[in-house]
């Protein structure tokens, strides 16, 4: 029996339409994406622009931007950004210098990665409250560091409800999380390339600067704006473990206390807004030096 | 002209390998997946540390220093080139780590980048180029060094067909105007015969056979290497009489009486395997070995066709003819009995 | 033909040698203070999370190396006094979230993988914003939002909530497992006859199990560890453990440091037993990576 196969082209009108939008990746599946928009326009979005409109009608009266003219104007809530990024801009850069080398390290693969990957995941787990609770135990004037410094002869130190315990808190959540961002970025690096150095005669140094560094800067960038962008939300350790009311009065504080203790939605919104475009601001600047990096594949051939 | 040598053994990929390079001369490494020639080649370049044994050059001791300090040139499967490096930059790598001086580098470079022609794109990104470009750009990286011994892992693998055949030949011309000391590993045997001047067969990390190409094609010295070797028909057989290597002894299968060439002392009464590559299947032209077979399947190739024929026990065997043959058709088809081999034991 | 290629070089090679492992990991300055700053803050992580169980056996502890006494009986102070509910609450939550989050990201994230279209990226940094950003930026807009239409302080109130950060990490978790089958699995299951439907259910859904279960798995880490967003939503009846957690830690009038610590504890084992039950399925740089590759 033969087959007969139709030549020459199919009438056009509907299907025409469905054809050329199917070259273009538009069909029927895309159907499955419309819930996920759907809600993410629904209650991420449209809250968002909610805020920002009770934002604007402050509960005091006095024009729509009463709000925020009352947070510029008040120079302990002007304060709060400062301390904000006082806090989140060095924790956020010396989590990542801490865990760049040890994501270095265990770049390749070796017995001991999953433990030390998942010891590095429990900070993660446990979350910003556990943590800070667990250092009012062991950071205490009469805890254990203390201790354990007064045994070697060192003088006690404050570690915590100041500045320092703040510090540390956002360290051991910001470091786990660098260390898994970097450690995923170092091993999408095409291992080859390192030997292909070794071979043309690269020693460990060289092959760490001039190979494998200029191919980490822009994940090394990403992973300092994301630690920035979670360090600026800080709140529990604030409180927990900082001075709420000085030196770590961060943008949180006014947030929280307007929102849970005034009730008074519309200035919370506005202090949101507010810490939204300064999160902006600071992303902007790290994307623009970002996109003057390389910005190609690091894996060679025909990755 | 230098003579250079080296030899090393390892445990497990590689067991009490030996193996020596002279001077200029290209050396392939042939074995199928798993045999230990990506490890060898490893090994020598210190991208791998030695279980045990020792790697020479000359009088010198290498298996002690670290990869960087070997001064070999090597060419890996996925080029491995440095994407944030231009091409110029990718091949003054080398020279940039020997603190030659910046002028004489890119003179280096570029002669380099002549070798394979692609001066034009000394400037481009890695990314910007084709696969096979990205491989010429690897390969001068590796010239542009001038090493001693050149390395390359199954540099075309990673190449369509078509792209392979052209960049061999390059890699031939290469290696007759240059002349350098080539280690070559493929699992290709076409490629392993057209490029080398001499073919190293690895079986589970020993060498199996080493010999030139037309040693290791026509004298395969065991039935492992003749199945690589394109050895198609490989047979069980049984040893009517017996003789030493290079005698013509008589075997039988069944009721079949053959004449095959011994490659290595036989008893006679002993098991047997018979091996004949599928161009020494003759039609209808000789009379040793005669047998009688009916072609089964016809495949046709261009200027010839395979055919596999069925013999009355069953049997397939492959041939290749140029005369026309014809599925169904009964073919009398006979071997020479200097193309047919004969090895002690059962392999087939 | 010659046989032999070369006359045999000057030096032949020297014999093998016994087998020895050589090391090639090279100690380092570097390293050295490498793996002391990591064993570290392993130190203080493992310090940290001891005393807080030590002090949750105490019956006081006001400062030294060891608490005077010891007593489990603040673990059942802490179960009446709230931990049980808050920990009903925290699963309840997690469940439905995950639930309703695989239904809307799966999908998503199937799409997203399969079909490039003009317009992807965009869509895929809208979808992915409200994982991108901490909560604290949006939670309160949203509180304000969920209060207003009367739903503050309930569980469906939290639900809702924790859903804004969670779908679109299941579609970030997702993406990458329907990558790994290949798009000619789904091509044969249909030229042998299976429609859409069949197609997922007989075909997808069992090769994802593995991702999906790595999304459920890590939506419940997230919701469990949620603070912000169900902090400023919840009710006292709805508060999820980490929040009643902060309440009783922050409350300077509140609960004796032994009760909080047995608090934590609860928290803490329940956060392992997930981490472990997650490690079996999703390997660890999935969980934070945010998609900014």
């Amino acid at each position: 029996m033969t087959a007969v196969i139709p030549a020459g082209r199919s009438a056009p009108g509907a299907g025409f339409l469905r054809r050329s939008l199917a070259g273009r990746g538009v069909d029927a599946v895309l159907i499955l994406l419309i819930p996920a928009v759907a809600f993410t326009a629904l209650l991420f979005v449209y809250p968002y622009i909610y805020g920002i409109t009770i934002s604007l009608q402050p509960q005091g009266g006095g024009g729509a931007l009463a709000n925020y003219r009352n947070f510029f104007s008040d120079p302990y809530l002007r304060q709060t950004i400062w301390n904000t990024l006082r806090l989140a801009l060095p924790a956020a850069a010396v989590s990542v210098g801490f865990a760049f080398p040890l994501a270095y390290r265990v770049r390749a693969a070796f017995r001991g990665r999953a433990v030390i990957t998942a010891l590095f995941l429990l900070p993660l787990t446990f979350g910003s409250v556990l943590l800070a609770e667990g250092m009012t135990e062991i950071f205490a004037p009469t805890g254990w560091v203390n201790l354990a410094l007064g045994s070697v002869g060192l003088p006690h130190v404050q570690f915590i409800f100041n500045y320092t315990g703040t510090f540390i808190a956002l360290l051991l959540t910001t470091v786990p999380f660098s260390f898994l961002l970097l450690a995923g970025m170092f091993g999408s690096i095409d291992r080859t390339l390192e030997s292909a150095a070794a071979t043309l005669g690269a020693g460990a140094a060289a092959r760490f600067w001039r190979v494998l560094f200029p191919l980490m800067v822009p994940g090394l960038v990403t992973a300092l704006t994301l630690a920035i962008v979670e360090a600026f939300a800080v709140f529990p350790s604030a409180v927990l473990v900082g001075q709420p009311d000085s030196a770590t009065h961060v943008l949180s504080i006014p947030l929280y206390q307007a929102a849970q203790q005034q009730f008074n939605y519309s200035d919370a919104s506005a202090i949101a807004v507010i810490m939204t475009i300064v999160e902006l601001v600071v992303l902007a600047i790290l994307f623009g030096i970002r996109s003057r990096l390389y910005r190609g594949p690091a894996t060679s051939g025909k990755g | 002209m230098r003579h250079v040598s080296r030899s090393f053994g390892k445990t497990e990929a590689l067991r009490d390998l030996d193996l020596v390079l002279a001077a200029g001369e290209f050396v392939a490494l042939l074995g199928p997946s798993g045999c230990g020639k990506s490890t060898a080649l490893a090994c020598l370049a210190g991208l791998q540390p030695l279980s045990g044994g020792e790697i020479w050059i000359d009088k010198r001791r290498l298996d002690t220093l670290p990869a960087e300090r070997r001064g070999f040139g090597m060419v890996f499967q996925s080029y491995a080139l440095f994407p944030h490096l231009t091409v110029q930059k990718n091949v003054e790598f080398g020279l940039r780590m020997r603190k030659v001086k910046a002028a004489q580098r890119h003179e280096r470079a570029l002669a380099a980048l002549r070798t394979v022609q692609l001066e034009d794109h000394a400037q481009k990104h890695p990314a910007q180029l084709s696969g096979g470009q990205q491989q010429r750009v690897a390969i001068a990286r590796a010239l542009a060094i001038e090493p001693d011994i050149v390395l390359m892992d199954e540099p075309l693998s990673n190449l369509d067909a078509a792209l392979r055949i052209g960049l061999r030949t390059e890699i031939k011309r290469l290696h007759q105007n240059l002349g350098l000391t080539t280690l070559y590993v493929t699992h290709d045997q076409e490629e392993a015969l057209s490029l080398a001047d001499r073919v190293v067969i690895l079986r589970d990390g020993c060498v199996e056979q080493a010999g030139t190409p037309e040693a290791v094609y026509n004298r395969p010295v065991s039935p492992y290497v003749a199945k690589f070797m394109g050895y198609r028909n490989v047979l069980a057989a049984h040893a009517a009489s017996g003789g030493d290597a290079g005698e013509v002894v008589e075997v039988r299968r069944g009721a079949q009486v053959l004449h095959a060439t011994a490659v290595e002392p036989i008893t006679a009464g002993s098991e047997v395997t018979i091996a004949v590559r599928p161009e020494d299947v003759l039609v209808s032209s000789i009379d040793d070995n005669g047998l009688v077979a009916v072609a089964e399947v016809v495949e046709f190739m261009g200027r010839e066709i395979q055919v596999g024929a069925g013999l009355p026990d069953g049997q397939v065997l492959h041939l290749r003819t140029e005369k026309p043959v014809a599925a169904g058709d009964s073919i009398r088809i006979g071997v020479p009995r200097q193309r047919l081999l004969a090895y002690a034991g059962n392999a087939a | 033909m010659a046989q032999q290629t070369l006359q045999p070089p000057a030096v032949t090679a020297v014999l093998r040698a016994r087998p020895r492992r050589q090391a090639l990991r090279k100690i380092t300055v570097t390293s050295v203070i490498t793996w002391a700053a990591a064993a570290c803050f392993a130190l203080v992580l493992v310090a940290l999370v001891t005393s807080v169980v030590i002090e949750s056996f105490a019956t006081q502890w006001r400062g030294g190396w060891w608490p005077g006494g010891f007593t489990g009986s603040w673990y059942g102070q802490a179960w009446r006094g709230g931990v049980s509910q808050a920990l009903t609450a925290t699963f309840q939550v997690a469940v439905v979230v995950v639930l309703i989050a695989l239904v809307i990201g799966v999908p998503a994230g199937y799409a997203l993988a399969r079909r490039s279209f003009p317009g992807k990226s965009a869509v895929m940094l809208f979808l992915l914003l409200p994982v991108m950003l901490p909560p604290l930026t949006y939670a309160v807009q949203l509180s304000a939002l969920i209060y207003r239409i009367g739903l503050g302080g309930t569980l469906t109130g939290v639900i809702i909530a924790n859903l804004v950060p969670i779908v679109p990490l299941v579609v970030l978790v997702t993406v990458p497992f329907v990558e790994r089958i290949a798009p000619e699995t789904e091509s044969a299951a249909r030229v042998f006859g299976a429609g859409t439907f069949r197609l997922f259910l007989h075909v997808l859904v069992p090769l994802l199990r593995p991702g999906i279960a790595a999304a459920a798995i890590l939506a419940m880490v997230r919701v469990l560890g949620a603070f912000e967003l169900t902090f400023f939503i919840s009710g006292p009846q709805s508060q999820t453990l980490v929040v009643a957690l902060y309440g009783a830690a922050s409350n300077p009038a509140g609960a004796a440091p032994p009760l909080i610590a047995a608090m934590s504890v609860f928290y803490m084992a329940t956060a392992v037993v997930l981490l472990l039950i997650g490690l079996r399925f999703v390997s660890p740089a999935d969980a934070v990576s945010t998609g900014r590759r």
